[in-house]
């Protein structure tokens, strides 16, 4: 398949940057490593499922960060003030995060507005709320959450695959099926490639652009709650900025940022390297942690360059494949 | 094939169709059948009105009257869509499916087999192999559609409509970039599909493809219909003679006794040139204060060989030599810079810039011919426009105006002029007549004689055979993206020009020798 080359890319970076931190550091290569590396980019892993929809089909999401920062102070108050059972108040919130991201996507195509208007509104919107409801950290101390934090699956060599990162597993697996074996997935490619042509080919593009927001809005949602566990906390200003690692993630994980092509394994992937490179600087000890940003900046230059360098040689090298014709 | 007797059913009945753009009436009860199983061109010249006969029938455009009939049942499609599931699909030269899917994709988006709510990629891949394989057609359809030619990209669109139960198939200009080969494999489908009993509507400009294909053809002129033959009994130039809406009889230009002009030495000169799939390779030279006319039908190579001649198409093929010394006109730049002026048929589009005025737009190509590192001062730029504006009488002479408050002809005048201010040796004009009343037509090419006879080399383009006539020293004709005949002299007459460009086949193919 065409979308093989940037993940396999994508891959081998994450390989060689793997091996050269074990080269350093020993004791890098451990179950241990490798289940943090899940654990604490787990909810970067569930919204960036999300984002990988809305960018192979031609959009952006910009508001992910904000809704993951809104959903923790929601699911924090509906807890400790409300009282509620923390199953009702996830159901409150993915509901919400769905009607949410519906009406973005509804925006979006009705009006014809740029994607990356509707959700930048959407982007405030959502902050604006969280701080509306609580500036302050709310701590969460239900007993569903220390059952979570507690649960793990123990892996040879010490490391423990805890549930978050289950989840986010479950997720990307779940993404993977929906993006490449449905119909559902082969309609979000098609809009990636053309919306007009999509919708001369008999595609409801309207209905398509609601439920892609829908889920991308929901998945952070999702990630929101997942952050939560993570932090035991609810907090309005958490997560900010999310919104531009998980689209870097998507972008290193070989996605086309005009749409129409990518995997949802590219985005994982794109994921972990990150994670990989916040992983080596805390072996590392002396180095600033910001030296992160530094270097997905240039892994994600280095990508976009690569793209476009691969578009121009496809467009060079041109549709040009007769095929065996035998007239 | 005698189809005069039509044994064949009418499967498509088109009557009394009108369509208005506000008061441009596009179509005036044009009337239209298709045959199950026949093949029919749909011809016309510019705002014949195919395209809005097209888009009228199958709801692209609302109509304003008349009626359609698929099978006996009246259809009114309101959307593409529609006219897809009521059985009418059309095929655009601009292929309308994903380049960025697979093959089977494109055959199947929307009705992919499914099973458990998941594609069935193999059950897919098997379907859409052996779709293709009806239409002769072998390739791995989990390729992405934008790694094939044009033509499997139609063939593709084709087998995707075909497939979703069409009766009636349009095709738009298939072949316009097509090679030979690519073709043929195109009209084995189409042959294909008529013995089906599927009705083909053929639009194209390429007269050749439409004897070698077509059984029947229907002529549309200014939005009307002009008639409807069997292939067989219409000759070439009576079909041109349709299309373009003239009698020989009535072709008694006035060719005035101007043409004793002396000729000057050649100016710049083309051998081989040409570009595959875009142009044929021809000769051309261009003599100082000489008017070189280009006749042909629409889509047959004109506005292409100008294009290749301004370097806004890159010739792949011949020499250029511009007094005498070799060149590379790879862009229009390097034309420029060589004395070559451009004045483009889409006036509104690609000439003028409305927004600015009369002055800007004047000395625009001579400040980019000059570089932005020597620019002209207002002053000077206020006595350039002022000596063209009086000089070609460009009304209102107010340098000051936009440009696109002017009427047509004006517009077309400072066209001109932001050409002659750069001094040229070669100017280019594409049509420049179109879209403007009739004082200001007569006013252009009396311009267009002055200004050869200063001993500027002319390359006109014009539709208007009368006026091709009028002013032209020698008439190129082409026909099929290829240069067939040159006329000189006396020899330059409409039913002349009518004769060289409906010779069948390559008799007059000594392509334009000077």
């Amino acid at each position: 398949m065409r979308r093989l080359p940037p993940v396999a890319i994508t891959a081998m970076v994450f390989v060689v940057g793997f091996a050269l931190c074990t080269v350093q550091f020993p004791n890098f290569a451990s179950s241990r490593v490798a289940a943090n590396l899940l654990t604490d980019n787990a909810f970067l892993g569930i919204v960036a499922v999300g984002m990988t929809f809305v960018i192979i089909s031609g959009g952006i999401d910009l508001s992910v960060g904000s809704v993951i920062g809104f959903t923790t102070v929601f699911v924090a108050l509906a807890i400790e003030r409300l009282g509620l059972p923390p199953l009702v108040a996830f159901a409150a919130i993915l509901l919400l995060c769905a009607a949410f991201g519906a009406a973005m996507g509804a925006v979006i195509h009705v009006f014809d507005m740029p994607p990356f208007i509707v959700t930048l509104a959407g982007m405030f919107l959502a902050r604006g709320a969280s701080f509306l409801m609580s500036t302050e950290s709310t701590p969460i101390s239900a007993p569903l959450y220390s059952t979570v934090s507690d649960f793990a699956l123990r892996l040879p060599g010490g490391g423990r695959l805890t549930a978050i990162a289950l989840i986010m597993l479950a997720v990307v697996a779940a993404g993977a099926v929906l993006l490449h074996f449905t119909r559902f997935g082969a309609n979000v490619y098609a809009l990636g490639g053309s919306r007009t042509t999509t919708a001369l080919m008999g595609i409801p593009v309207g209905s398509m652009t609601v439920r892609i927001y829908m889920l991308s809005s929901v998945l952070a949602g999702l990630a929101g709650i997942v952050f939560s566990f993570y932090t035991a906390a609810g907090y309005s200003l958490s997560a900010v900025g999310v919104e531009l690692d998980s689209i870097a993630a998507v972008v290193i994980g070989g996605t086309l940022l005009t749409g129409g092509q990518g995997s949802v394994v590219g985005t994982l992937l794109g994921v972990l390297i990150q994670g990989l490179i916040q992983t080596y600087i805390n072996f590392d000890g002396t180095l600033s942690s910001w030296w992160t940003k530094i270097v997905t900046g240039i892994l994600l230059f280095a990508f976009i360059a690569l793209q476009q360098a691969m578009l121009g040689i496809a467009r060079r090298a041109g549709p040009r494949k007769a095929g065996v014709l035998k007239p | 094939m005698n189809a005069s007797s039509d044994p064949r059913p009418a499967l498509l009945e088109v009557r009394g169709l009108s369509k208005s753009f506000g008061t441009l009436r596009a179509l005036q009860e044009v009337d239209f059948t298709l045959r199950a199983g026949e093949i029919h061109a749909l011809l016309g010249e510019n705002g014949a009105g195919k395209s809005t006969l097209i888009k009228a029938v199958t709801g692209v455009f609302p109509r304003d009257a008349g009626m359609v009939r698929l099978g006996g049942a009246e259809v009114a499609p309101r959307s593409a869509k529609a006219a897809v599931d009521a059985g009418i699909a059309t095929v655009y030269q601009e292929v309308n499916l994903l380049l960025n899917l697979s093959v089977a994709q494109n055959l199947y988006l929307g009705r992919q087999p499914t099973r458990f709510g998941l594609v069935r990629e193999a059950e897919m891949r098997r379907c859409a192999a052996a779709l293709l394989a009806e239409f002769d057609l072998h390739i791995d359809v989990a390729e992405p559609l934008g790694n094939y030619s044009v033509a499997v990209q139609h063939i593709t669109a084709i087998a995707r409509a075909v497939d979703q139960s069409a009766r009636v198939l349009i095709l738009d200009e298939p072949t316009a970039s097509l090679d030979r080969h690519e073709v043929e494999i195109l009209f084995a489908v189409m042959r294909k599909l008529a013995q089906r009993g599927i009705g083909v509507i053929f639009v194209t400009h390429f007269l050749d493809q439409v004897y070698e294909i077509c059984d029947r053809i229907t002529v549309l002129r200014n939005g009307r219909l002009i008639g409807e033959r069997t292939t067989a009994e219409l000759p070439r130039i009576e079909l041109i003679r349709m299309m373009l809406g003239r009698e020989l009889a009535e072709t008694t230009s006035e060719r005035t006794a101007a043409h004793a002009r002396p000729v000057g030495e050649i100016c710049a000169r083309f051998e081989d040139y040409g570009k595959g799939g875009y142009v044929a390779p021809f000769n051309l030279a261009l003599r100082r204060g000489e008017v070189v006319g280009l006749a042909g039908l629409l889509g047959s190579g004109r506005t292409e060989t100008a294009r290749l001649v301004f370097g806004a198409e890159r010739a792949d093929s011949g020499s250029a030599t511009v007094e005498g010394k070799p060149v590379r006109l790879q862009s229009p730049r390097d034309a420029v810079a060589h004395g070559f002026g451009y004045c483009p048929e889409e006036r509104k589009t690609e000439g003028i810039i409305a927004d600015l005025t009369v002055r800007e737009n004047i000395v625009l190509a001579l400040q980019a011919k000059r570089g932005l590192a020597k620019p002209l001062s207002r002053s000077e730029q206020e006595g350039i426009a002022m000596r063209f504006i009086r000089l070609l009488d460009i009304r209102p002479p107010e340098p000051e105006r936009p440009i696109g408050l002017l009427s047509g002809g004006n517009q077309q005048k400072v066209l001109l002029a932001r050409w002659l201010a750069t001094a040229p040796r070669l100017l280019v004009l594409d049509e420049p007549t179109r879209g403007i009343d009739v004082g200001a037509h007569a006013e252009i090419i009396r311009l267009i004689r002055d200004l050869c006879d200063d001993g500027l080399a002319l390359l006109v383009i014009s539709s208007e055979l009368d006026e091709i006539v009028t002013y032209s020293d020698r008439v190129i004709v082409l026909r099929d993206r290829a240069h067939v005949d040159e006329l000189e002299g006396d020899a330059i007459d409409v039913s002349n020009i009518l004769a060289a460009i409906a010779v069948a086949g390559s008799a007059g193919a000594k392509a334009g020798q000077p």
